[in-house]
């Protein structure tokens, strides 16, 4: 025979399992959302109009099978407390990377590609949270963008780090390494689209501390003035037109990295076939080649 | 007749005023020698009496993204460490001067210090540190529990932040200065395998917003060694001799 206090005690205990269980379910069925800070802006290709089929219930169609997702990531370097260079302008360097990212998202995103940004205004974001964001979305491209005042034309740079096998587990600030040698295939062929179009262009391989968390096959641009055969400035970086032009380039550069992909087997830029993997955020020291 | 009281006075005040003058002139000597520790006093160009030596510089251009061996002749020090602080206050002097390839203001004076430490041989097994060991001075030369000379070593630069204030700020130019000085180093200390920047004795992030500061820079494989001491000019893309 139970004491009353030990009904009361039951009674309690049960209706504390059943809150929790409560509050359990609720938890999975919504998920916490990200920080409100630097959350990345997703903007995809809009969906093709599709007419109502008329319904034939003896014959059930399968679904038309969806586009391949593919994902550019645009890293607009810099941002917020983080001025970048002055440009001789009087700009600076934050303000013309913004410029020229949402004047390359317009770009690919009319011609379908899913675009995701790590910034849309002057504000700071982390390294890290850049490296996040690109590893969320599972991109197929990142491009960091930044502009300068010396040199000429456009600078290409892919990470230092020496190529590594992809494995499950990757050093966080090693990462970059099992996709250096898909940067290079995209650095290529960005520099290909450069040279046709007549640009001046530069390669070269170094520390990127923000792309070198990144899982994707990802290189820095860096656009710098562009001057005539004499030597002299035609167009600072921060102009329009000439940042239009640039940004026409990437773009069907992109085009043309995408047609690779969808090839069978390149595998160039298919991120997926590894499966998910896990980043640790260990402190490993990256040490270039 | 003058008082004797008159006569005591006096030989007081004469030998008050001796005294202090000698004090005068020993605050004066005292404030003079603290003048002088505190003025940094450490060479920043190699000294004209040593010999002219043959030393390389991977200097950069900004237009091509390219380091270009250039072989210059100037007075170098014997020891390590004041040599490849000569070597840098060089290549920083052509990058300051007007029409460079890689405009840098600064000049020699931007390169506080260059620190040599001796750095483990590769296979070979470690042995066990030993605490309150000092195994190199400020110029790499092993005092006590160093290791054998042929040790590969790590080389230190110090630069001063008015140099990095003043430094262009983009990726490719600082990257082109941080491999123009590892090459540069590597290319005149062949032991010099690696390479570290600190910014007034602090580790920096970056440069200037891009290059990073924060890891060792390997330059064993990556760039040219030293141009041979008997290689004819024409064998090296330039050769400048010091006016």
């Amino acid at each position: 025979m139970l004491t009353p206090n030990l009904r009361m005690a039951f009674a309690i205990t049960c209706m504390a399992v059943l809150i929790v269980s409560v509050s359990l379910l609720k938890g999975q069925s919504n998920p916490p959302a990200s920080p409100a800070t630097a959350r990345p802006r997703v903007s995809a290709p809009p969906a093709p109009a599709i007419a109502p089929a008329p319904q034939s219930p003896a014959v059930v169609t399968p679904p038309a099978p969806l586009p391949p997702r593919f994902v550019v990531l645009l890293d607009a370097a810099h941002g917020g407390d983080d001025l970048g260079g002055h440009l001789s302008s009087g700009q600076l360097e934050k303000t013309a990377n913004l410029a020229l990212s949402v004047r390359l998202r317009s770009l690919l995103g009319a011609r379908g590609f899913q675009v995701v940004t790590t910034r849309e205004s002057d504000q700071s974001v982390e390294m890290n949270r850049r490296a996040e964001i690109a590893n969320h979305a599972d991109a197929r491209a990142c491009i960091s963008l930044h502009t300068a005042d010396t040199g000429s034309g456009v600078h290409l740079f892919v990470s230092s780090l020496s190529p590594a096998n992809p494995s499950k587990f990757a050093a966080w600030k090693t990462a970059q390494a099992a996709w250096v040698t898909r940067s290079l295939s995209l650095a290529g062929i960005l520099n290909a689209a450069f040279l046709q179009a007549g640009s001046s262009v530069t390669l070269g391989r170094t520390p990127l501390p923000g792309i070198e968390s990144m899982k994707c096959p990802a290189v820095a641009i860096e656009l710098a003035p562009e001057r005539g055969s004499d030597h002299k400035f035609t167009a600072d970086s921060d102009d329009s037109d000439y940042q239009a032009r640039i940004a026409q380039i990437l773009a069907t550069a992109l085009l043309e990295w995408r047609a690779q992909a969808m090839q069978p087997g390149t595998g160039l830029p298919d991120v997926g076939q590894h499966g998910p993997a896990r980043i640790d955020s260990g402190n490993t020291e990256a040490r270039q080649p | 007749m003058i008082p004797r009281y008159q006569v005591v006075i006096f030989s007081i005040l004469v030998l008050a005023s001796l005294a202090m003058a000698g004090m005068l002139w020993h605050l004066r000597q005292r404030a003079h020698e603290r003048l002088l520790a505190g003025v940094d006093s450490a060479p920043t160009k190699a000294p004209e009496v040593a010999p002219a030596e043959r030393a390389t510089l991977m200097v950069a251009n900004d237009d091509d993204n390219a380091l270009l061996a250039q072989v210059h002749s100037l007075p170098l020090p014997a020891d390590p460490g004041s040599r490849a602080r000569a070597v840098l206050a060089r290549l920083l002097d052509l990058y300051a001067a007007p029409n460079s390839t890689h405009a840098v203001p600064g000049g020699a004076r931007s390169v506080s210090q260059v620190f040599l430490l001796p750095l483990p041989q590769r296979g070979v097994p470690e042995a066990p540190l030993k605490t309150n060991t000092v195994i190199a001075t400020d110029s790499g030369a092993p005092i006590s529990g160093g290791p054998e000379p042929e040790h590969p070593q790590m080389a230190v630069v110090n630069l001063t932040s008015n140099f990095a204030a003043s430094h262009p700020s983009g990726l490719e130019t600082e990257t082109l200065t941080v491999l123009s000085i590892s090459g540069t180093i590597h290319a005149n200390l062949p032991r010099v395998t690696e390479v570290r920047f600190l910014v007034d004795g602090q580790v920096r992030p970056t440069l200037a917003g891009h290059a990073d500061l924060t890891r060792t820079y390997l330059v064993g494989d990556a760039l040219p060694g030293p141009a041979p001491a008997s290689a004819d000019s024409s064998e090296n893309p330039a050769e400048v001799s010091q006016p």
